[in-house]
């Protein structure tokens, strides 16, 4: 079936008129397109069509997104370092990258919004679309899923009223919008295992009623699970032996 | 056999973290020693001298990787890195939530060493909290004179920021990692130019882990034959092992190199659990080909788990117990490497993909014997045709499965077809053939 589509006037962005306005219909090719009319879409763009790097003074940028964007810049010596802190900022001030936020952002750094959104969609910790408010990544890989993280996985979807097969497969936000739970590869303390990380903390190990007493907590806005959270538990290889004479005689040196 | 802890000394310690309780325990003296009274070419020779080897999978002599950059005049750098996402692996980040003075010590005599102005650790984005005490951490030290534009008034200069990444296992790649610290997508680099040559923003570049970093302040404050001292002639010093999975105690044991492995998954791990064995083992993370219970007794150094056709990689033990089915074990695997595989090149992208869904068929019953020797093949043709090692590290554990437990394969495949039953000649005369084979 064909569609037509209009030639993309995405630029120039009016000052003060929203991004979604200012860009126009949609016009990139998404997964629901079928491949002809993809390739259509792409063959209309022209090089007038694409993105320019936003004015500074043309986008409204909240003070305090642009004070910790620019921090970023200064610790680097080149600027474009700061992409991912910048990411980071976004994503903290609006609890995920929107797209007026990759805007700002990429007005402050002075590059393409779009060269931003090829990062947010290149790596896992970045959010394009809204999510539950907090977040609950799931461990399923081969440490944690030998001591059970397929259950933890459904106990955490059961008590957030998620889809499970969803959560695995890209995540997913539960109906009241207050989690998103996700699987993830191997968040590094299979010493815990299973585990998940919650909210950029980890617990561990867990089991099913944790991860209701975690999800009623999280609702509650109460701490979460303080006996599991790793930055409370010891070193996890037992007590420490008598030193080895060598390192002892090192010590006494 | 108990630890030897070297790195681990005193981790329980409350307040290690803290630069005066790290002070109090002698910390920073080598610190002080290398910067007051040695020479770069000094620390690069004691770092040679001392035999110690990469901690994040290579195995490279770090101060033979130190002595590649060139001298003189120009902007060099060091990259920590701290992605750690290596499955099985949680050494480094026990490390640096526990003493991450250590680790900045070693990185500003390493940076010394290596002419670098620059130290960058790339932290992976999701150890938030540890990213936040080695910043609070690298505050202090600066604060105490120990980074920054004159340390100790030498005039000698190293910045040190913590970089963290956003979630991609690919970031670890050094390349890559060079790539992503630049604020591109974590895309892998065609090597040479190595990064010793021509590495962040074009200049030379070292890059080593968290461990091995930790190490060099111990090399400079014992010397290099204290440090041979420990493990064997090959494999000197000791090494953080995550030991996880079906182990009674999992965690981080602290050992000299070339103990037996039995040791550390019985001894210190406590081995499966009770009325259980060992069926599986992969030794240095999940990119290291399995090892079978018949190969408990090896020593557990770089030499011999390279002799017996595995690695010791980033030093990650899991266990997998008679429990566990091999097929299941081998499909996580693989699709851990599919999700990662940053899809630059085809054997990589296309051959992690193909073995997920081959690995799924022999689970789901749909697959034929035959079909084991086509995963074989697929993982054959991954090996040494990629970009970087991220498809070799999926096709190597996986056709070592094949390899090792092809019955267990064939029993999945036979009990899978048993539970779905599709008659031979409805396969070959069915309008839909049933699909076998990679042309499916
Ligand atoms: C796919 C892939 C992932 C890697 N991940 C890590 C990692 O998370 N941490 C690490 O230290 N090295 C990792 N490495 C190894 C690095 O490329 C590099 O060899 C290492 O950081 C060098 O440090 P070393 O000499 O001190 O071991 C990885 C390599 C590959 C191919
Ligand atoms: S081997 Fe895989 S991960 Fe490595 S560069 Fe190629 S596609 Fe990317
Ligand atoms: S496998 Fe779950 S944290 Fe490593």
């Amino acid at each position: 079936m064909s569609k037509d589509f209009a030639r993309p006037t995405r630029n120039p962005a009016a000052p003060g008129v929203a991004d979604e306005e200012a860009a126009g219909p949609e016009i990139r090719p998404t997964n629901e397109m079928s491949a002809g009319e993809r390739l259509r879409l792409i063959e209309s763009m022209r090089p007038e069509d694409a993105e320019t790097v936003p004015e500074l003074h043309a986008v409204d940028v909240p003070d305090k997104l642009r004070e910790r964007i620019e921090a970023a810049m200064s610790k680097y010596p080149e600027i474009r370092s700061a992409a991912l802190p910048a990411l980071w900022a976004v994503q903290h001030h609006y609890g995920w990258c929107t797209r007026e936020g990759l805007r700002q952002a990429a007005a402050v750094m002075g590059v393409t919004p779009g060269y931003l959104e090829s990062l947010a969609t290149f790596y896992d910790l970045f959010r394009t679309s809204p999510v539950g408010r907090h977040q609950v990544l799931v461990c399923h890989n081969i440490s944690c899923w030998l001591r059970g993280a397929d259950d933890l996985l459904s106990a955490f979807c059961e008590a957030a009223g998620a889809d499970a097969h969803e959560a695995d497969h890209g995540g997913v936000s539960s109906p009241d919008g207050e989690l998103f739970v996700k699987g993830f590869e191997c968040l590094g303390a299979c010493d815990i295992a299973p585990m998940a990380s919650i909210d950029g903390r980890y617990y561990g190990p867990l089991d099913a009623d944790d991860a209701r007493t975690a999800v009623e907590q999280l609702r509650a806005g109460a701490e979460v699970l303080p006996d599991k959270a790793l930055a409370n538990l010891p070193a996890a290889g037992g007590p420490e032996p008598d030193p080895d004479p060598r390192v002892k005689a090192a010590e006494g040196a | 056999m108990p630890e030897t802890r070297l790195l681990f000394r005193r981790v329980d310690e409350p307040e290690l973290a803290s630069i005066d309780t790290y002070r109090r325990l002698g910390g920073y003296r080598s610190l002080e020693r290398a910067f007051r009274d040695m020479e770069a070419e000094e620390l690069l020779g004691l770092l040679e001298e001392s035999g110690l080897r990469g901690r994040g999978g290579a195995g490279f002599s770090m101060g033979k990787k130190a002595s590649f950059l060139p001298r003189g005049e120009m902007s060099k750098y060091l990259c920590c890195n701290a992605d750690e996402s290596e499955p099985g692996t949680f050494k480094d980040r026990e490390l640096m939530q526990k003493n991450p003075h250590q680790l900045i010590e070693g990185i500003a005599i390493a940076a010394l060493a290596a002419g670098a102005g620059w130290a960058f650790v790339f932290i992976r984005g999701e150890y938030a909290e540890v990213a936040d005490i080695l910043d609070r951490a690298v505050a202090d030290a600066y604060e105490a004179g120990y980074l920054g534009e004159n340390i100790l008034g030498t005039g000698s200069r190293v910045e040190v920021v913590v970089h963290r990444g956003a979630g991609a296992y690919i970031c670890g790649e050094e390349t890559a990692l060079l790539d992503s610290l630049e604020g591109k997508r974590g895309n892998p680099r065609l090597k040479p130019p190595f990064p010793a040559i021509q590495g962040l923003y074009g200049g030379p570049t070292l890059i080593n882990n968290v461990e091995t970093l930790s190490n060099v302040p111990h090399i400079v404050a014992n010397g290099a034959e204290w440090f041979k001292g420990f493990g064997t002639e090959q494999s000197p010093g000791t090494k953080v092992v995550s030991v996880s999975g079906c182990v009674q105690r999992p965690g981080n044991y602290e050992i000299e190199l070339g103990i037996p492995s039995r040791e550390l998954i019985y001894g210190l791990a406590g081995g499966p659990p009770e009325g259980r064995e060992v069926k599986a083992w992969f030794p240095g993370g999940s990119s290291a080909p399995v090892l079978t219970a018949a190969e408990l007794d090896l020593p557990y150094s770089f030499e011999a788990m390279a002799d017996a056709g595995s690695m010791l990689g980033s030093g990650a033990i899991i266990v997998a117990d008679d429990s566990v089915s091999i097929p299941e074990l081998a499909l996580r695997t693989a699709r851990f490497y599919h999700h990662e595989s940053c899809g630059k090149c085809t054997p990589c992208r296309e051959g992690t993909n193909w073995t997920v869904k081959m690995l799924e068929r022999v689970i789901s019953g749909e697959a034929t014997p035959m079909d084991l020797d086509i995963i074989a093949s697929v993982q054959e043709n991954i090996i040494g045709h990629c970009l970087c090692v991220l498809g070799d590290s999926m096709a190597m554990p996986v056709g070592s499965m094949v390899e090792k437990f092809r019955d267990e394969f064939e029993a999945a495949i036979e009990a899978g077809r048993a539970a779905a039953p599709r008659p031979l000649d409805e396969s070959t005369t069915d309008a839909r053939p049933v699909p076998l084979g990679v042309s499916a």
